[in-house]
């Protein structure tokens, strides 16, 4: 198997202490962190992703390939900055005011810092208004929303719409997830995004990054 | 039989949205009566406290860790006077749901902590009255045992436990009605089952699977009215009580001795689960 098939199914096993070890032997013995990122990284959870949409693995896989990616990137994100690569940007996300479900939000915020992103999260029960102070002091304009219940998913909305009234409120690009949703009702209440699972986001909130981009 | 869901039909009774449901059995225990009652007339034999999320981590999400041991003692208490008035036998199913954290390793709440929490819980609600300690829509395997573990801890009363089949025929922590039936019927529950989900159908694929695993031990099914969605400004459930009623009678050939329903569920689908399951054979719901 070559270093990086290896690294690739050190994440898919979520073997978290061999990935951060073959990392550190990686660029002791001269590799560079974007190659050690885009071909031995990135495609473990990329498979892994695809397992976890066809119910091949759950959660607890899914979290600890999230971890040992984490770990991976704590090692690679000082070098990566280092070596010009743009940090992915920052994410603001939240489960939306009257929803105490987290544990899907949770998800695509360690895949999204897995993949180099920063998040701010604000947690469960947030308000459009807690939603717009974290935009501004941040500076971040990607956000995502999450919610489970068909009673704060049919406020999503509205939260929307005070969040497009702020003044940065249009430059603002929003996904929203969680399992009532669709594709359809994220056109409707005018949402820039929406995937249906942690995998399928982070690509969705890259799109959404990459269209940012000047 | 068992009875339906209350936190949907608390709403229509002036629960704040958002707002801990837990509080209402202090508060206007008179609405959560209400509901006892409704589905006592509907001909339930089993009822179930308002206490689902009534453990310490998620009362604090309400700022209301302080009052796990009141509120569950005043759900019970609610359901024990609800069920007092009426001239039959009928059990109290103390409700209690997961702490909303993954544990260890997978998340970081340590075993002892959860154990802790449920065993707070279970003393309360064991003071409260009930008959058995009824734990619910369970994902993760650690979990159950860190329920059962605290119940134990606290009391006797029985402990029965259901768990949540609802991705691809598995918890969302992967683990499949035979695993589940397996590992709970070794931590010693006197009934096992299965609650809420993606409603009938798939619930009476997972029914079957537990049966051909149960090694006699009794087994519960509370499916919900299928999943929800939105229609207009309307949530609209897809099993009405015609479907919940085909639904309990298979569950009730197939042998489950304790059918009820989750989500979505209203006296009208008891009433005609208990309509459709009368006169069945020994195994029939009615005895609850
Ligand atoms: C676990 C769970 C709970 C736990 C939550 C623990 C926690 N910390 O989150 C607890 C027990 C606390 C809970 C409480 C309640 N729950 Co609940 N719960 C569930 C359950 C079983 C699973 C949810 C889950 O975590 N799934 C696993 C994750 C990984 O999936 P996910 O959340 O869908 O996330 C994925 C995608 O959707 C996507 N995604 C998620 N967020 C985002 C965001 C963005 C931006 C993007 C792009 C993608 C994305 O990626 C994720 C990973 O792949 C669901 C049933 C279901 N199948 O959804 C019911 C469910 C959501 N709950 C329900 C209900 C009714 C409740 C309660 C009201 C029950 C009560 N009486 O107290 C309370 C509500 C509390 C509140 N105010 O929020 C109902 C909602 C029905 C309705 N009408 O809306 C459901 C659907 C059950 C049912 N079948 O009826 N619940
Ligand atoms: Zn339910």
């Amino acid at each position: 198997m070559s270093r990086n098939q290896e690294l690739t199914e050190g994440i898919i096993r979520g073997d978290r202490e061999n990935v951060v070890r073959l990392v550190r032997e990686d660029l002791e013995a001269g590799h560079g962190p974007v190659l050690i990122l885009n071909d031995g990284l990135i495609p473990g959870m990329e498979k892994l992703g695809d397992q976890f949409g066809r119910g091949e693995v759950f959660i607890p896989e899914l979290m600890a390939a999230a971890k040992a990616m984490n770990a991976a990137m704590e090692i690679l994100r000082p070098l990566l900055e280092a070596s010009g690569v743009e940090p992915l940007g920052k994410v603001v996300m939240g489960t939306v005011k009257g929803d105490m479900h987290d544990i899907g939000k949770n998800l695509v915020c360690m895949l999204l810092r897995g993949a180099g992103f920063e998040v701010i999260d604000l947690g469960v029960n947030t308000s459009a208004e807690q939603f717009i102070e974290a935009l501004e002091n941040s500076g971040a304009r990607i956000l995502g929303m999450s919610a489970l219940l068909t009673t704060t998913m049919n406020r999503m909305g509205a939260i929307i719409e005070t969040i497009r009234r702020a003044p940065f409120g249009e430059e603002v690009r929003i996904m929203v997830g969680g399992a009532p949703l669709d594709e359809d009702f994220a056109a409707k209440i005018g949402a820039n995004g929406y995937a249906k699972d942690a995998p399928l986001a982070v690509d969705r909130f890259k799109e959404l990054h990459a269209a940012l981009q000047p | 039989m068992g009875d339906g869901a209350m936190g949907t039909m608390l709403q229509t009774a002036g629960l704040e949205p958002g707002d801990a449901p837990e509080r209402l059995n202090a508060e206007n225990p008179e609405a959560v009566r209400s509901v006892h009652e409704a589905y006592l007339q509907a001909g339930s034999d089993v009822i179930t406290t308002n206490t689902f999320g009534g453990n310490r981590r998620r009362l604090a999400l309400h700022h209301a860790g302080d009052r796990v041991f009141e509120w569950n003692k005043a759900g019970a208490a609610v359901a024990r006077r609800a069920a007092g008035a009426q001239d039959r036998e009928v059990i109290i199913a103390g409700s209690v749901g997961p702490t909303g954290s993954l544990l260890q390793p997978v998340g970081d709440l340590h075993f002892d902590e959860a154990k802790n929490d449920f065993a707070e819980q279970c003393a309360a609600l064991a003071e409260g009255g009930v008959d058995v300690i009824l734990i619910e829509t369970m994902s993760d395997l650690e979990e159950v045992r860190a329920a059962i573990e605290g119940a134990r801890a606290v009391g006797d009363l029985p402990v029965f436990c259901t768990m949540t089949f609802d991705t691809h025929g598995r918890t969302m922590m992967g683990t499949s009605p035979e695993e589940a039936v397996q590992a709970t019927v070794d931590f010693g529950v006197q009934a096992f089952g299965s609650n809420c989900g993606n409603g009938p159908g798939e619930m009476e694929e997972i029914a079957e699977k537990m049966i051909r695993a149960c090694r006699g031990v009794p087994l519960i099914i509370q499916a919900n009215a299928g999943v929800p969605r939105i229609e207009g400004d309307q949530v609209v459930y897809e099993a009405g009580p015609e479907r919940m009623a085909e639904h309990a009678r298979r569950c009730c050939d197939l042998g489950i001795r304790y059918i009820g329903g989750c989500c979505g569920t209203t006296p009208a689908h008891i009433r005609a689960m208990i309509e459709a399951t009368k006169g069945s054979d020994g195994k029939g719901a009615e005895e609850g």
